[in-house]
Formats: C-alpha cells, sequence, structure tokens
C-alpha cells in the first residue's frame, strides 16, 4: 500500500545519500549483498564510501573503469549466490555494456541489478557524452529484464531491499541529487504496479522518475483551468502495468506520458503500445524529441528538451481537444 | 634540444594555460581541474613548438591531430586554443553555461581545434588508430597524439587498440599516457596496480618512452625520438601530478571539485607572480 504526501516538499536527503544508507544498512544485514563500483563510487556512495567498505570487508568492490568487465563479474558473481548491485552513470552502465548485459546477464540468466544514477537531464554539466536520453531504450527490448525508475527515496530503499530477494537482470534508474518526497514513509511498493498519486477525471498523466513531481505540479496548474488530470507514477517501465493503463484510458479518455528519456522506446513508447492494441484513445508524449544532450543546469535543460509542467500542461489540452474533436 | 629561451617561451605558455583553465572554471564554479592541469605542459610544448596547425584553418589538410580521450580535459585544450587564436579568448567565460560552444568533455561539433569528441573513457586512442591508419594509407605525413589518462588505461578498449596500433604499425601515432596516480574514488595503484606502464607496452610492441611530464625539454626531447621511430606506435608515459601549478587542486583529493572564486584568484595570483 502507498500513501502519498499531502505536501510535495524536497526530500531531507539526496537520492545518493539514500542509496548509500540502505545500501550500508543491506550489506550489514546480509553478507552476500554486494555494491561494484566502476570510480564513480563516491558520487553515489557519498565521501563516507571507504568507511563502507571498512564496515563491510569484501562487499564494495571497486572494478576501476571497465563497466563492461564489471557486468561480468557481477554475473558470476550472482552465480556463486552472491547478490551484486553495480553502479554507473546511467550511459555508461547501460550503453556501454549492452552486450555484457544481454549475453552474460539476461540470456545466461543471472542476477544482476543494475543501478544507472543521473539519467537523463540529471548529467547537467557533464553534457552530451554522459546525458543518457536512450538508457531504457536499449533495454527494453530485452527479454525478462525489469526497469525501474524510482520517483522518490522511500520508492527507491523499499525497491532496493525488494531486489535483494529477486532473480534476473534490473536496471534500476535513479537520480543522484535532491528529490521532491512524494510518499509518506511507511508506502510499500509492488513491482509492476502502477500507483495512481492523484485522481482526475479529464486526462491521465503517465510519468517516472523526476517527472512524477513535474506531473503533479502540471495537474495542480490544470486544475486552475478546470481540468481534472489524474496523475500515474509507472515507476515499472518494464513489464509496464497494462491493467492500469487500460482502466485510465477508460477513466480519462486522454493520456499524457512524460519522461526524462528520448520519446522514442521509453515510458510513452511502452504506454502507446497498450493503448493501440487494447484502447484507443489520444496519447500525447512529453520527452526529449530524439535529439542528443548538451550542458547546463537542470533547470535550463528541462526547459530546453520541453520537459516542465507546462509543457505536459500543452500536451494535455492538446490530447483532451483530440477527444471531443 | 631546446634553447633556454624556448624553454623560457614553453614555461610562460604553460602558465598562460594554466591560468586560462583554472579562469574557466573560476566562472563556472566547478570542472575537472586535476586532470586538466597534469598535461598542460604538454600542451605547451605541442601548441607551443611541435604541433602543424592553422587557428585560422583549424581543418587544414595537412595539420597534426590531437585525440584527447580523457575528454575531462577539455577546459586545458580550450585555454591552448583560444591562447592561440582558434577562437575568441571571451568563449572561455562560457564552459558549460547553457548553448556553449566549450563543454565540459571535448566536442568535435561545437569547438574548432578539437578533433575528436571524447567524454566516455577509453574510446579516443580507437579513434586515434584509425585516423593515423587513413592517413598512412592516404601518404600524408601528419602525426595523430593522443591523450589517455592512467585511469582510463582501464577500459578494455585501449588494449584492444594497443594491439591494432602495433600490427598496423601506426609509427604516425604518438599517446601521452597521462600517469598522475589519481583517480576518481582513489589512488589508481589502490583500484588497479599496473606496476609499470612501459613494460606493458613494450610486451605490446610499442616504442616507449617515460619521462617527467612537467620537463618541457624531455617532453620535446620525446616528441622528436617518437617521431623518428619507423614502423612502431609510440607511447611517452608522462609522470604527472594531478592538478599540477594550482595550488588548491594539487592538495585536493578529488577529480571533479568545486573552484572558488577566491581559491581561483590565489591560485592565478601565485601563477602570475
Amino acid at each position: 500500500m502507498i500513501q502519498v504526501m499531502d505536501r510535495f516538499e524536497e526530500e531531507k536527503e539526496t537520492m545518493a545519500a539514500a542509496y548509500a544508507a540502505k545500501m550500508d544498512q543491506m550489506m550489514g544485514k546480509n553478507k552476500d549483498v554486494m555494491e561494484l563500483e566502476a570510480d564513480l563510487g563516491v558520487c553515489l556512495m557519498g565521501p563516507g564510501m571507504k568507511d563502507i567498505a571498512k564496515r563491510h570487508p569484501g562487499q564494495l568492490v571497486n572494478c576501476g573503469i571497465q563497466e563492461a568487465n564489471m557486468v561480468g563479474v557481477a554475473c558470476g558473481l550472482s552465480m556463486t549466490g552472491k547478490i551484486p548491485f553495480l553502479h554507473s552513470f546511467a550511459p555508461f552502465i547501460t550503453r556501454r555494456t549492452n552486450d555484457q548485459i544481454f549475453i552474460s546477464g539476461c540470456y545466461s540468466g543471472a542476477n544482476i541489478r543494475l543501478v544507472g544514477s543521473d539519467p537523463g537531464v540529471m548529467a547537467a554539466y557533464n553534457g552530451g557524452t554522459h546525458m543518457p536520453f536512450e538508457d531504457v531504450a536499449v533495454l527494453r527490448a530485452f527479454p525478462e529484464i525489469t526497469i525501474l525508475e524510482p520517483s522518490d527515496n522511500t520508492m527507491l530503499t523499499d525497491l532496493m531491499e525488494q531486489l535483494t530477494e529477486k532473480k534476473g537482470v534490473y536496471y534500476l534508474r535513479t537520480a543522484r541529487k535532491m528529490m521532491k518526497k512524494i510518499y509518506k514513509d511507511s508506502s510499500a511498493f509492488q513491482i509492476g504496479k502502477a500507483n495512481i498519486i492523484r485522481e482526475g477525471r479529464d486526462v491521465t498523466i503517465i510519468a517516472s522518475g523526476i517527472m512524477v513531481a513535474e506531473a503533479l505540479a502540471a495537474a495542480e496548474l490544470l486544475e486552475g483551468e478546470g481540468i481534472s488530470a489524474r496523475v500515474v507514477d509507472m515507476f515499472t517501465i518494464k513489464p509496464i502495468d497494462k491493467e492500469m493503463i487500460i482502466n485510465c484510458a477508460r477513466a480519462t479518455g486522454a493520456i499524457v506520458t512524460a519522461e526524462n528519456h528520448n520519446i522514442i522506446n521509453g515510458l510513452g513508447s511502452a504506454v502507446c503500445e497498450v493503448v493501440t492494441e487494447n484502447c484507443l484513445v489520444p496519447v500525447e508524449r512529453v520527452g526529449v524529441q530524439d535529439c542528443f544532450g548538451e550542458v547546463g543546469d537542470i533547470p535550463y535543460l528541462m526547459k530546453r528538451f520541453h520537459l516542465t509542467a507546462d509543457d505536459i500542461c500543452g500536451k494535455a489540452r492538446a490530447a483532451i481537444a483530440r477527444k471531443r474533436g | 634540444m631546446l634553447d633556454k629561451e624556448q624553454v623560457n617561451m614553453l614555461q610562460s605558455f604553460a602558465k598562460q594555460i594554466r591560468i586560462k583553465t583554472i579562469h574557466q572554471m573560476k566562472v563556472r564554479g566547478f570542472g575537472h581541474i586535476g586532470g586538466a592541469m597534469s598535461i598542460v605542459d604538454v600542451l605547451s610544448v605541442l601548441y607551443g613548438k611541435q604541433l602543424k596547425y592553422d587557428p585560422k584553418n583549424p581543418a587544414m589538410e595537412d595539420r597534426d591531430w590531437i585525440v584527447c580521450s580523457k575528454g575531462h580535459a577539455g577546459p586545458a585544450i580550450y585555454a591552448a586554443l583560444a591562447l592561440k587564436g582558434f577562437f575568441p579568448m571571451e568563449w572561455l567565460d562560457t564552459l558549460n553555461q547553457p548553448g556553449t560552444n566549450l563543454p565540459s568533455h571535448c566536442d568535435r561539433k561545437k569547438t574548432p581545434g578539437i578533433d575528436v569528441t571524447t567524454g566516455s573513457l577509453g574510446q579516443g586512442l580507437s579513434v586515434a588508430c584509425r585516423i593515423a591508419l587513413g592517413k598512412k594509407q592516404n601518404q600524408e605525413e601528419n602525426t595523430i597524439y593522443c591523450f589517455m589518462g592512467d585511469g582510463e588505461s582501464q577500459e578494455g578498449q585501449n588494449w584492444e587498440a594497443i594491439m591494432f596500433a602495433a600490427q598496423q604499425k601506426l609509427d604516425n601515432l604518438i599517446l601521452f599516457l597521462d600517469d598522475n596516480k589519481m583517480q576518481l574514488d582513489d589512488m589508481t595503484a589502490a583500484i588497479e596496480n599496473m606496476e609499470s606502464f612501459s613494460e606493458k607496452f613494450k610486451s605490446f610492441h610499442w616504442d616507449v618512452q617515460e619521462i617527467d611530464g612537467h620537463d618541457y625539454e624531455a617532453i620535446d626531447a620525446a616528441i622528436d625520438k617518437a617521431k623518428s621511430e619507423k614502423g612502431k606506435p609510440s607511447v611517452i608515459v608522462l609522470h604527472t601530478i594531478k592538478g599540477k601549478g594550482c595550488k588548491f587542486a594539487e592538495e585536493m583529493w578529488n577529480h571533479h571539485v568545486s573552484v572558488s572564486e577566491e581559491q581561483a584568484n590565489e591560485a592565478i595570483a601565485i601563477l602570475e607572480k
């Protein structure tokens, strides 16, 4: 069961800090849990990484700048009963390691948890080389993979705990920065089941990751115009919650998707696949329009790539107009 | 051999590159200062003496090429390029700003004088090999220079390129291995201890030299020798200091750091003395 916050304020700590604290705790509880890094360890685990490593000898391994090798190592570890989480920036843990994830991971039936930090515009000043708008796209066509994009720290840590028990290949698309707190601490999440976090009648906004907070802001703005928008947090991008999409199509008759990703083969595409085959209603997609990233601060980049609450409102109006028209 | 006047010239050019590199990061407030500073003295010898280039025609056919595989050192190259007139000095105020031509990592589509786009580590040497092979096949006489970081050498693709370059006898390729001893998370030796880069390259049939990467005469002589080597690619292993010449960066443990105006001004004042 989830419980949504009454007001959406900033989290008390960054998503990276929440990840590090949870990993520290999980490694203490279970000696088989391992964190593998590829020289971007302090970016996620924080300046205290060495202390965490000391507390749990052998459980935090820095593989060096060699992501493909790290994926293979993790797959091998999983075959000896270990529970590896392996992290790099999102482009490096997905694009650079694509064949290793496919063959050593999915095809071989290994049990690994890929953690890709700072997806999309969250790569900010690291620019186009580090700014993946295609990480979900390149993994979504891998059979049996599960793709998760948590929207706040409560969800992130709950999913991390669940992943220690899971078999298969998981991709956790995670921020490092400060997020909005969406869920009360007591919330529990079911992988594959999306959450309605705001009710509405005229249109449904289906979002993931940082776009969930934008979707909530958009719904607020739309309410001022007399438009009632439902907001769904589709944190499991694969396997997508078909039942929820069909329910939203029937209940609101129009859908807007919002993702910090290329509109090709991400959340928007996944939703369209379900809609076109099951419940034809207008869908409008907010996302990056098939172009490369660039350097800049996050607010600039969100405007530049049309990922703001205003952009969502525009698409919501368009979807509703198509429904009537 | 460099004469005294040349050494003085290269020293003062390096100083300018350092000042302009710190300046870029001061304007933005952060940057990869350590890995940029460690290659400045080699950049000074390249752009100050060894390299064939034309700032007015960055795409000049018979120019020498630079592939900075450790793409985060971009700002040091931008400083050298601006000082040599490839683009206006004002551009150095725009590092990482919205719409900039100077992003944190090298981008050939944005910056005049940048030959190859890098930033995802371990890819530059492969591209450099292919350029070197193409130039040889065209019977052109350019030299292709590549910079690789010591931490970066952990990417397996480098070693595929190292094999390829030797097999193809790419004697128009000179690799600078910037052994600044540190990477983001730790000392390089604590993560993957390579012991001796030289021994590894020798066993891959490369021409190998190992020098102090901050000694102008040694850098210049090593480039001359590497250029004269026939039938083999050359590597010059540079022993360098991460952050070299920038007081706070030398003392600091980090890869990408915030740079306050005060820190930057102090570091620039020391260099200007």
